[in-house]
């Protein structure tokens, strides 16, 4: 995973609340057996519209999506993350996401970032009056910067060094596996296995 | 002080615990189907891993699968394509599974319980969000992405957060005509679909005791609907009746040993819940939704919100654009509302007791004249079970179609679509814009609102006939 410490770009406001990964990426676009290709199902079904903000002139070469409460709502598809991500977003700002989206993104490499709702309506009101508004969001100090102002973000410790580092879960739990071992000899011995099958 | 049913069952699956770190918990059971696996085997033959214990992982054909002339290749070659990478990936890795055509093929939340290796205490996962439905058992289930799925397949563990805890209390006696379906959605419409964001839900109160093991998977299922990546139910005498006998249940002396542990499965009672919410059963009357998020529901009586009645302006924006998806007006009677496509299946209500409750209303009459049902087995076992009992017949009389085991209509991912514009009413899950096919207009309902809305052609539930 390539290390995220800090990144400059423009804004697109996504001013849709509830914007579920049905949305974001629909089923039909799910069939890829890849992870790259996917910007082309990212909000499918409202990109046929020309007044549908990723087909505005002025918001072209975005990388940080503004969006409305609740984003990432319903299915557990990464492949909304991967449609971002292939479309060219590095950054998610909303003042809410559901878990599962949170925790696919921030697998990924995808920074979502959460900010109360008064700044985010802030931001898009900025980003509208000119969208080649510079927004900084950096890691190091967990903070968004636009137009001379700071507004700072939580993240745990720990995710943030992960991103920071650029480190996959995986290889940090391999080096775990004796505990793993130790945790599989102690297992119940009614507890289920798969195989072999049994009718 | 006590713990929560969701806390024992976490802290015994910690292998690793660190502060300023997630907790690392065991799988106990990985489930797997097509659509969100293929990247995850990448991942594991680019850096050489292999499948830790492909005897707790099980994999089966759902999503992309058709529900006619399952004997015939997929013809959508897209499908056919990821359909046949799990099938080579399971094949590579060890990992069994269930193809289209296979006897245990079907929805992978029907086929966990089904097979009895779905148990109470136990952790499951799968990349799919549905994974909640095994809550109804009490264990923690919850849904993953493609990364996790690669970890786990790599690891068996997962790194997770503890999430809060909500207990979701329904007292009281569901008056007939009202069903686990309208529970769920009524706790949604309460709570809002980021209500449970943050939290693992435990549904309790007499209510919840007085169900089946079917009806309570509906509940649990529809968890993530609230925001809440789990929802549990602690294991009792229903739960033990429905896993004895199965094909993975515990045998003999593990059977005892089992039942034991499944005994000490419950919240404690002094265990503390961060949030506590309630509801009434014996106000509880069917629900059904008019919006475009499962929590955009009102009573079936009840008619079309307008958005001036909301006052949070989100709410109010988001009400505005769910009507013009849905080509609704505020004020209109829900009644009102004709329907094109009844669809009875998904993981939510494709099971027995779901084709048996929805055949029991329709037998002997006719479907309505502009509408037309489709009748989708959870499993290929339920779809057997069904046949065994002549619901078949009942369904084919009726004028439904009778179909093969899948999603299908549940998402717009294989052949079983919405036309633009078209109007469903479904006891499925989502009522997202274009879920059901791009421009298809979702009414999620109960099997009983099913049946009844597909023989008047407008919603209905059964006390309308």
């Amino acid at each position: 995973m390539e290390k995220f410490i800090s990144h400059t770009g423009t804004g697109v406001p996504l001013r849709r609340s509830n914007v579920d990964t049905d949305q974001i990426i629909p089923a039909v676009y799910l069939k890829r057996v890849t992870r790259s290709g996917f910007e082309d199902g990212l909000f499918a079904a409202w990109r046929s519209d020309p007044d549908f903000v990723l087909n505005k002139s002025e918001y072209q070469g975005g990388t940080i999506l503004v969006a409305g409460v609740d984003f990432g709502t319903g299915s557990s598809r990464e492949h909304a993350v991967w449609a971002l991500q292939n479309y060219g977003f590095k950054v998610v700002i909303s003042s809410r996401f559901a878990d599962i989206f949170r925790g696919n993104s921030l697998k990924g490499g995808l920074l979502t970032v959460i900010l109360p709702q008064e700044e985010v309506e802030a931001l898009w009101s900025a980003i509208e009056l000119d969208p080649k508004t510079p927004i900084s969001v950096n890691l190091e100090t967990r903070s968004v910067s636009y137009n001379g102002k700071s507004i700072g973000f939580d993240l745990d410790d720990y995710t943030r060094w992960r991103l920071m580092e650029g480190l996959d879960d995986i290889g940090l739990t391999l080096r775990h596996t004796d505990l793993v071992d130790s945790f599989e000899s102690k297992r119940a011995k009614f507890k289920p296995k798969t195989l072999p099958v049994l009718s | 002080m006590g713990k929560t049913l969701a806390e024992k069952v976490w802290e015994d699956h910690v292998v690793r615990s660190a502060s300023g770190e997630p907790d690392l918990l065991y799988i106990d059971l990985h489930l797997i189907h097509e659509v969100t696996s293929p990247q995850a085997f990448d991942g594991l033959r680019l850096t050489g891993r292999k499948v830790r214990r492909p005897e707790l992982t099980l994999a089966t054909e759902d999503h992309n699968v058709p529900t006619l002339d399952i004997d015939k290749p997929i013809a959508d070659p897209v499908s056919r394509l990821q359909v046949d990478t799990l099938r080579k990936n399971c094949a590579e890795f060890g990992v069994r599974i269930h193809s289209l055509g296979d006897i245990e093929q079907g929805i992978v939340h029907v086929v966990g319980p089904q097979l009895g290796i779905t148990q109470p205490g136990m952790t499951i996962v799968c990349g799919d969000s549905h994974t909640s439905t095994h809550g109804a058992f009490g264990a923690l289930a919850f849904g993953i992405g493609t990364s996790e799925v690669e970890h786990v397949l790599a690891t068996q563990t997962l790194p997770l957060t503890k999430p809060k805890m909500m207990a979701v209390n329904i007292e009281g006696k569901l008056k007939p005509g009202v069903t686990s379906k309208d529970i769920i959605l009524a706790v949604i419409a309460q709570i809002s679909t980021g209500g449970g964001q943050g939290y693992i839900l435990e549904y309790r109160g007499s209510a919840i005791r007085e169900l089946s093991m079917e009806a309570r998977m509906t509940i649990c299922n529809m968890s993530i609907e609230a925001g809440a990546r789990a929802g549990l139910i602690a294991p009792d005498e229903i739960t033990f009746e429905y896993i004895r006998g199965r094909a993975h249940a515990p045998k003999g002396a593990d059977w005892d040993a089992a039942l034991a542990y499944w005994k000490t499965l419950q919240s404690d009672a002094d265990a503390k819940f961060d949030k506590e919410i309630f509801l009434n059963a014996d106000e509880l009357s069917p629900f059904v939704t008019w919006g475009t998020n499962p929590g955009q529901g009102v009573p079936l009586n009840e008619a079309v919100p307008t958005p001036e009645s909301f006052s949070d302006e989100q709410e109010r924006r988001a009400a505005e654009s769910a009507l013009v998806y849905m080509d609704l007006k505020g004020g209109t009677p829900m009644k009102e509302i004709k329907i094109d496509t009844v669809f009875l299946g998904s993981c939510t209500n494709g099971r027995i007791e779901d084709l048996r409750s929805a055949a029991a209303i329709i037998k002997g009459k006719k479907v309505a004249s502009n509408t037309r049902m489709l009748v989708v087995p959870g499993s290929a076992r339920v779809r057997l079970q069904a046949e065994s009992e002549g619901l078949d017949k009942v369904f084919l009389e009726f004028g439904a179609e009778w179909r093969s085991a899948g999603c299908s209509m549940c998402l717009g991912m294989n052949p079983d679509q919405l036309k633009p514009g078209e109007r469903s009413a479904s006891t499925s899950n989502r009522n997202f814009e274009g879920r059901q096919g791009k421009g298809g207009r979702t009414h999620l309902v109960s099997p009983l609102v099913a049946a009844a809305t597909a023989i008047k052609g407008t919603l209905a539930s059964p006390a309308d006939l």
